[in-house]
């Protein structure tokens, strides 16, 4: 079922939240991965506030939908995430990077309470996915396992032996997705690394792709609610997204992948966000 | 503790790895967390009983070592107990990303089974050998490690592992072992050593297919030298048993080690730790292979040209106790006991027992 339109401007004000949260806190640590932050906050948001059936306060439930952030150096944007859920306690985000701190970069599991693991070594959630996902079957379980790839991470050989084994046990119950954001460290996926034809690539091992604009709450929640109603094969949702989606100065550029501000480049980022919110919001004035 | 009741007749007719197969299917009997994973290696490693019983339960993911040990951390946290069972050259190399990250950081309760260790599966050539899996997996926080001597301490260590909570990796051999236990009933504990023979002169602490070995040579030591070699089967190398090494140290004075793995970094490394920071003069030597890649063989033949078979043993203790005397020092009306090497004369003035 499409957004309505309360829900849509709800949903987009939490995005909005998480972003800003980020960027503080990007702001505070004197560092962070901001350009892959952001290109994955809406997902998150639409993940973590209406499908995940997760509850913030029974966090280690046995019966919890799991997400795995195989993306794990966008540390920084899952600790805003968790503090705006209340998992976290905004003041503790000032703490992030700094020495002693049970925050950093690539955010461990052992520390952060819902967090379900300890990634940053790319191409490991896959298969950690594709493990909590047999579990499940194996335990009788009908909750669902997400993944959150980022498309870089995917030149990683490990990623296709999770896929082929994805589609290999038809793990249906497990729902990859990719933030197609196409820039990694060095510069564009296509330029370091070729990806494309990159859906094909799913296709070919077996997953019922399906794309959609990662920026776009409305149509991104319908492909999720395509992904989840896909019953006969694995699925590989797509995100078309931008690098850094919402600060002009990043937005696009390889360059931002990691990345520290000053007092004035923090300041046009806070403004830059509080325009794209507008922005965003008349969107929804407009289609809803 | 319990024992599987295997009679010996049994185990000999069961390769160690075999025992492992049956002792899995217990557990899996016991316990439905209990799941069995490979890559392409069910028939090599001996778990096709498990597939058999508990179908549902087996997953074999293909020739993907990775995607075998996330796919097993990621059962783990979901409240499975994961045996991981591939050849231990790949165990402890071909996937060592994940078992760091996956399962090891993460505390993940997982087990991993690396059989074909050693030069065990000799004729295969190194890129078969593992040579260097104790070295690796020891250095991995949170994992234990055991090298069971026999089929029925590999029994008693898959239950001890199954029993605790987190990693731990079981190093086996290809094929059939010695026996060195008549039973399981030996008192096996994890952790802790287990002493094979008794002997003041000089300790062979050894471990793996190597204790058959060591107590061979005790023998031997015995009745055409005259010399008591202490043995200790040193089956636990995380977390390692300093008690029974600095018990050795004290008491013999003389310490080698023999494992059919590299010197550097497994168990001779270990034990030389122990010692090390204990500040107790020793004479010690590590036998196994010298830095070097081994030959292609059968693992008899290749455990003789690496030294690390009875003979070897014999040798090199027969070698020590010429060159590495315990003497009597006498000063102010009080006698110590010191250590004089023959070719090194400038360690007899050390006193072995003073603190460092």
């Amino acid at each position: 079922m499409a957004l309505t339109k309360s829900e849509w401007i709800e949903l987009e004000k939490k995005a909005s939240a998480v972003r800003q949260l980020t960027l503080d806190t990007c702001y505070w640590a004197g560092g962070a991965h901001m350009g892959g932050s952001l290109s994955s906050t809406d997902f998150l948001t639409l993940l973590y506030f209406k499908y995940l059936n997760f509850e913030p306060k029974n966090y280690a439930d046995e019966n919890r939908d799991r997400c795995i952030i195989s993306k794990g150096h966008i540390g920084v944007a899952i600790a805003a995430l968790f503090s705006e859920l209340g998992l976290l306690d905004r003041e503790e985000l000032k703490t992030f990077n700094l020495t002693g701190s049970r925050l950093g970069v690539h955010l461990d599991s052992r520390k952060v309470k819902g967090l379900e693991a300890s990634t940053g070594s790319l191409g490991h959630g896959s298969a950690l996915a594709l493990g909590t996902a047999l579990a499940a079957r194996v335990q009788g379980k009908s909750y669902k396992t997400w993944v959150l790839l980022g498309d870089g991470e995917c030149d990683e050989g490990s990623v296709w032996e999770a896929a082929m084994a994805t589609a290999n046990f038809n793990a249906t119950n497990l729902i990859t997705v990719v933030d197609r954001n196409k820039f990694m460290i060095d510069g564009n996926t296509e330029d370091v690394m070729k990806l494309e034809p990159f859906s094909d690539k799913w296709r070919a091992f077996g997953f019922e792709v399906i794309e959609a604009d990662g920026h776009h709450l409305s149509k991104l929640s319908d492909a999720m609610e395509k992904a989840m109603q896909t019953k006969d094969k694995p699925v590989c949702l797509i995100l078309d997204t931008l690098k850094g989606e919402g600060i002009s100065f990043m937005a696009g550029d390889h360059k931002w992948h990691y990345g520290a501000m000053d007092e004035v480049k923090y300041e046009l980022a806070k403004k830059d966000l509080l325009e794209y919110e507008a922005k965003r919001l008349a969107r929804v004035e407009k289609e809803a | 503790m319990g024992g599987m009741n295997y009679t010996v007749v049994d185990s000999k007719k069961l390769a160690t790895a075999e025992i492992y197969g049956k002792t899995l299917c217990e557990l899996g009997e016991k316990d439905k967390r209990v799941v069995a994973l490979t890559a392409d290696l069910a028939g090599s490693t001996k778990i096709g009983d498990f597939k058999e019983k508990f179908p549902d339960r087996f997953f074999n993911v293909g020739i993907a070592e990775q995607n075998l040990f996330g796919i097993a951390a990621g059962m783990a946290k979901a409240g499975l107990i994961p045996f991981i069972s591939t050849f231990s050259v790949f165990a402890s190399m071909r996937a060592t990303d994940q078992l760091h990250t996956d399962i090891c950081y993460q505390n993940a309760n997982v087990k991993i089974i690396g059989s074909h260790s050693g030069t065990s599966y000799g004729q295969a050539g190194s890129t078969h050998h593992a040579i260097e899996d104790v070295a690796m997996v020891r250095s991995l926080a949170n994992l234990k490690v055991i090298v069971p001597a026999d089929g029925f301490e590999t029994a008693n260590a898959v239950r001890a592992a199954a029993a605790m909570d987190g990693p731990v990796y079981i190093r086996i051999n290809r094929g059939f072992d010695m026996n060195i236990y008549e039973n399981e009933d030996y008192g096996f504990e994890f952790g802790k050593g287990v002493l094979m023979n008794d002997g003041n002169d000089v300790t062979v602490i050894a471990n793996g297919c190597c204790v058959f070995q060591a107590i061979q040579a005790a023998r031997i030591l015995e009745s055409d030298f005259g010399i008591h070699a202490r043995v200790i089967n040193l089956h636990t190398i995380k977390p390692i048993d300093r008690d029974i090494i600095l018990k050795a140290a004290e008491e013999t004075r003389r310490i080698i080690t023999v494992e059919d793995h590299t010197i550097l970094g497994g168990l001779g490394t270990a034990v030389g730790e122990v010692v090390l920071e204990s500040g107790r003069a020793c004479a010690f030597k590590k036998l196994g292979l010298n830095d070097c890649f081994s030959a292609i063989g059968f693992h008899e033949d290749l455990m003789t040209m690496n030294g690390i078979d009875t003979e070897g043993i014999v040798k090199t203790a027969v070698d020590m106790m010429k060159r590495a005397h315990v003497v009597e020092i006498s000063s102010d009306g009080k006698t110590t006991k010191a250590l004089k090497f023959d070719d090194r004369d400038f360690e007899a003035e050390i006193d072995w027992t003073d603190e460092v």
